[in-house]
């Protein structure tokens, strides 16, 4: 719900906001320059000295202003010409022109009313409650996702745009949040919304009707500093009845022209400094240092527009349409789905499907419909979720717990969970366990066990098929391409291969990059930009689900690079170790932006088997800066399969890599990788202490055996993994 | 002269319609070239002894900025009251604003004077921009603002 309160005005007022943000933002220099550019009058300077002043320089003058820039500007008549100039407060005389500023003058119109006057004023109104509801929902969705308001400033991971969005935002909605709250005030001030007016002076005293009492000898003015000075109006030259006019910090009174006597005076009133707060805490207009830092925050809304744009369009194309969906109390199979940016709607989208082809009649909704009481012909339900943020329901899934407490006494459905998530985050699969537990506790029988689909994996949703088809006597094949991404064709450059000897052919894959249309240059889509880390999709013949690859690469080292190993039996790695120089395949570029050795100069401690050694080895390729790297490699046979060896050495000499640790696993004293780690586990906790960021690529058994010794070697430090992976210092990619 | 100040009191403006003691006036304001924003200009009369009588028109519908027009707001105490009905839009520099009120015969060669306070956002405020006698035979003889005024006269 506040997903959609947070996204439907976004795309409507886009626009508008947009040009409120950057004109805002625009604005918020001037009144800065001005309180640089405006001379301050000495310390202890009183008004009738500074009008004295600017009477002697300009014997017709009729008003001096005073901005809360401090910048003084004196109004005259001389011979029948008006004139004006800025006043330096030292000399009284003029030194720069009083006009206003053009520019300014025209962003502020475009600002509060795109020239429409009071249409238009309404619309901006409009765009500032649209930017207060947003900062506002937007506030609530950070808070969810980082895990709560005490975390507001917790590290995040994700796709790029989702992340930047956040980071943009949690900084920007304090600002966004007073410029939109005081926008709206002013608006309603402006149409006589909130109480104004400017007090009159209750008269005290008659006028004298005499004339000529010096400046210097009026004690008011002598008693006010300029520092207070709003406005002194002189009385007109021919008229004895008329006063001088002094507005101040602190009011307004009138004076004698002859006597020099406050006739009256009247303080400002309360909501007078109200909209004067107000009013300053929009425009930075005597508070030019937070006007700028709110202009700053202000630049922060293109960047939000264009970035949740990207992620509701992402969200968008995730997900399908289902078709033949059943009704909920006539269905024998309810499918339940728990879904934040929308994939595992496709999920379900596609067991819908297979389902369907079976024979059975589902019906699929959002957890948050969760309603057993309905499910009358149930005889199953089958509950996918995905997991947001550290363990938490995501959108489509709120409230089911509750509803799950709430319900009735257990009806004899079995149920399955199926968790989908990131290995890579602490809270892997956190919610579905949470529902898992829910349901145990409240006695539902159980139709399967919990499994978990590690970022969308097709084989892991495949495998519970099988699964799932066993447990229902079905002959049940879930195929799911979760995303169609745009795949390019690769042309093989080279290839180097180890292994062969002793039947486990591993090779060195180098493709040629393939031609990058502007589009995709513009956008960072398809080939035009990635990183070592990164994932290709291999989509081998015969199958529905795409193999997926860790790039050795970058788009800067102008090839593709893969490591492959042959198995036994294996579609796509068999054809790919078939390739030669020439050959081509077809694949597509997948982001893994939770993988990356990140900016900084932070140790680096890289740690990989077999194939994993790849992205690593492209990391340390990468590594022109020469941040200190540790590689530790695991293989079996220093001769066959020791891959990179040239390069690491090089890479060795260049100062890419610090220090390189081969562990072999058949040797004369064979050693793992966390028999290495062991054996430097002093050094390791040492670097780690120091906020050295571990890297694991590789096999699940090994990157389990990491961890272990990890654990091991920190326990004398107090750090375990669990909070290196939560601070983000601790990544795997594991296969 | 009871009868006219009886009248002031009760329309609080200083229009007659439909009286055969009335007429037409049309009234031609002509603004610079200042650049700036539209002008505000508060019209009203003063008798003879200088106090205020009561307004003719106001250009310029935010009440808020009605402070600017400094000796309008001084006489009536702001009170937007004076102007209720007798409101229009701001007048854009170099525009020429030309309205037509039916206003009592015995407030010319009376010793009444119509006066012009105008205020510009982020300019000086110009009260008294233009004082002018209202007399049968000074219509249509044009008077210059201070300021912001190029040029007013009132025709009968």
């Amino acid at each position: 719900m506040i997903r959609a309160i947070h996204r439907w005005p976004v795309l409507l007022a886009l626009a508008l906001v947009t040009v409120l943000a950057l004109s805002g933002a625009a604005l918020s220099v001037f009144p800065a320059a001005e309180r640089l550019s405006a001379p301050q009058p000495a310390a202890g300077l009183t008004v009738a000295a500074l009008a004295e002043r600017i009477q002697t320089a300009y014997p017709g003058v009729e008003q001096i202003r005073r901005s809360p820039s401090g910048r003084i500007t004196a109004y005259w008549f001389d011979q029948g010409a008006p004139g004006a100039a800025v006043i330096d407060p030292a000399t009284g005389k003029g030194m720069a022109s009083a006009d206003p500023n053009k520019t300014e003058r025209w962003l502020t119109s475009l600002h509060r009313s795109l020239f429409l006057g009071d249409g238009g004023r309404i619309a901006m109104a409009t765009g500032a409650a649209a930017m207060l509801l947003l900062s506002l929902s937007g506030a609530a969705l950070v808070a969810r996702r980082t895990g709560g308001w005490r975390h507001w400033f917790a590290h995040l991971r994700g796709p790029l745009a989702a992340r930047l969005h956040v980071e943009v935002a949690r900084i920007a909605v304090f600002g966004l949040v007073l410029s939109s709250t005081t926008a709206l005030w002013m608006t309603a001030s402006n149409f006589d919304l909130v109480p104004a007016g400017v007090g009159i002076p209750s008269p005290i005293a008659e006028v004298s009707g005499e004339t000529g009492a010096a400046l210097v000898m009026m004690p008011t003015l002598g008693g006010t500093p300029v520092a207070e000075l709003r406005e002194l109006s002189f009385p007109y030259p021919d008229d004895a009845r008329d006063v001088f006019t002094l507005k101040t910090d602190r009011g307004i009174g009138y004076l004698d022209q002859g006597t020099g006597a406050l006739l009256g005076w009247s303080d400002m009133t309360g909501w007078e400094r109200v909209s004067e707060t107000i009013y300053m805490l929009h425009t930075g207009q005597g508070a030019a240092t937070l006007g700028l830092v709110l202009g700053l925050m202000a630049l922060g809304v293109p960047i939000m527009g264009a970035t949740g744009a990207l992620i509701w369009l992402a969200g968008r194309r995730g997900r399908p349409r289902i078709r033949g969906n059943q009704s909920a109390a006539r269905a024998d199979t309810i499918l339940l789905v728990g879904s934040e940016g929308g994939s595992t709607w496709g999920f379900a989208a596609t067991l819908h499907a297979a389902l369907m082809d079976a024979g059975q009649s589902v019906h699929v909704g959002p957890m948050s419909g969760f309603a057993p009481e309905r499910y009358t012909g149930a005889k199953r339900i089958i509950v996918l979720a995905a997991t947001y943020g550290d363990g938490v329901a995501p959108a489509s899934a709120k409230g089911f717990l509750d509803r799950m407490k709430a319900a009735g006494r257990a009806p004899r459905v079995p149920m399955a969970v199926l968790g989908f998530g990131d290995r890579s985050f602490p809270a892997y699969c956190g919610f579905a366990h949470a529902v898992v537990a829910a349901v145990q506790a409240k006695g539902w029988p159980e139709l399967m066990p919990l499994d978990r689909v590690d970022r969308q994996s097709p084989q892991d949703f495949a495998r519970w098929g099988q699964a799932l088809g066993e447990a229902l006597g079905l002959d049940l094949k879930l195929s799911h391409q979760p995303i169609v991404p745009k795949a390019g064709k690769l042309t093989l450059v080279s290839r180097r291969d180890y292994g062969a000897e002793v039947q486990a052919l591993t090779t060195i894959l180098r493709f040629a990059l393939p031609p990058v249309s502007l589009w995709q240059w513009l956008t960072g889509t398809g080939f035009a930009r990635f990183k070592a880390g990164d994932l290709i999709g291999v989509m081998p013949q015969g199958s529905a689900v795409p193999r997926l690859y860790s790039l050795a690469s970058s788009c800067l080292d102008g090839f593709i690079e893969i490591v492959v190993k042959k198995h036994p039996g294996g579609l796509c790695s068999g054809l790919l170790t078939a390739l030669e120089p020439g050959d081509s395949v077809t694949a597509f570029l997948r982001r893994n932006p939770g993988f990356r050795p990140g900016r900084g100069s932070a140790p680096l401690i890289l740690i990989g088997a077999g194939t994993g050694i790849g992205p690593l080895a492209g990391f340390v390729r990468d590594n022109k800066r020469h941040r200190p790297v540790h590689l530790f490699f695991g293989m079996r046979h220093e001769d066959s399969d020791f891959l990179y060896r040239e390069e690491l050495f090089d890479w060795q000499d260049t100062g890419h890599l610090s220090r390189l640790v081969p562990a072999v696993s058949r040797a004369a004293r064979p050693e793992y990788v966390q028999d290495a780690l062991r054996r430097d586990g002093g050094q390791i906790a040492a670097l780690i202490g120091a906020g050295a960021r571990v890297m694991v690529c590789g096999g699940r058994d090994m990157a389990s055996g990491v961890a272990d010794a990890l654990a091991e070697i920190l326990a004398p430090t107090g750090l375990t993994p669990a909070v290196l992976k939560s601070e983000g210092r601790y990544v795997e990619d594991v296969y | 002269m009871k009868s006219l100040l009886a009248t002031l009191a009760l329309t609080t403006a200083l229009t007659l319609p439909g009286l055969a003691m009335a007429r037409p006036v049309s009234m031609t304001t002509t603004l610079n070239n200042y650049g700036g924003d539209g002008a505000y200009l508060a019209l009203y009369v003063t008798d003879a002894s200088g106090a205020y009588v009561g307004s003719l028109w106001m250009a310029g519908g935010k009440s808020k900025y009605y402070e600017h027009l400094t000796d309008w707001y001084r006489a009536t105490g702001g009170d937007t009251a004076q102007v209720n009905g007798i409101t229009g839009a701001s007048v854009g520099a170099g525009r020429t604003f030309e309205i037509t009120l039916d206003l009592a015969d015995a407030l010319f060669d009376a010793g009444y004077t119509l006066h012009i306070d105008a205020a510009v956002e982020d300019m000086r405020d110009s009260p008294n921009e233009v004082a002018i006698p209202l007399t049968t035979s000074g219509a249509g003889t044009p008077v210059n603002g201070r300021r912001y005024v190029a040029q007013f006269a009132y025709d009968m």
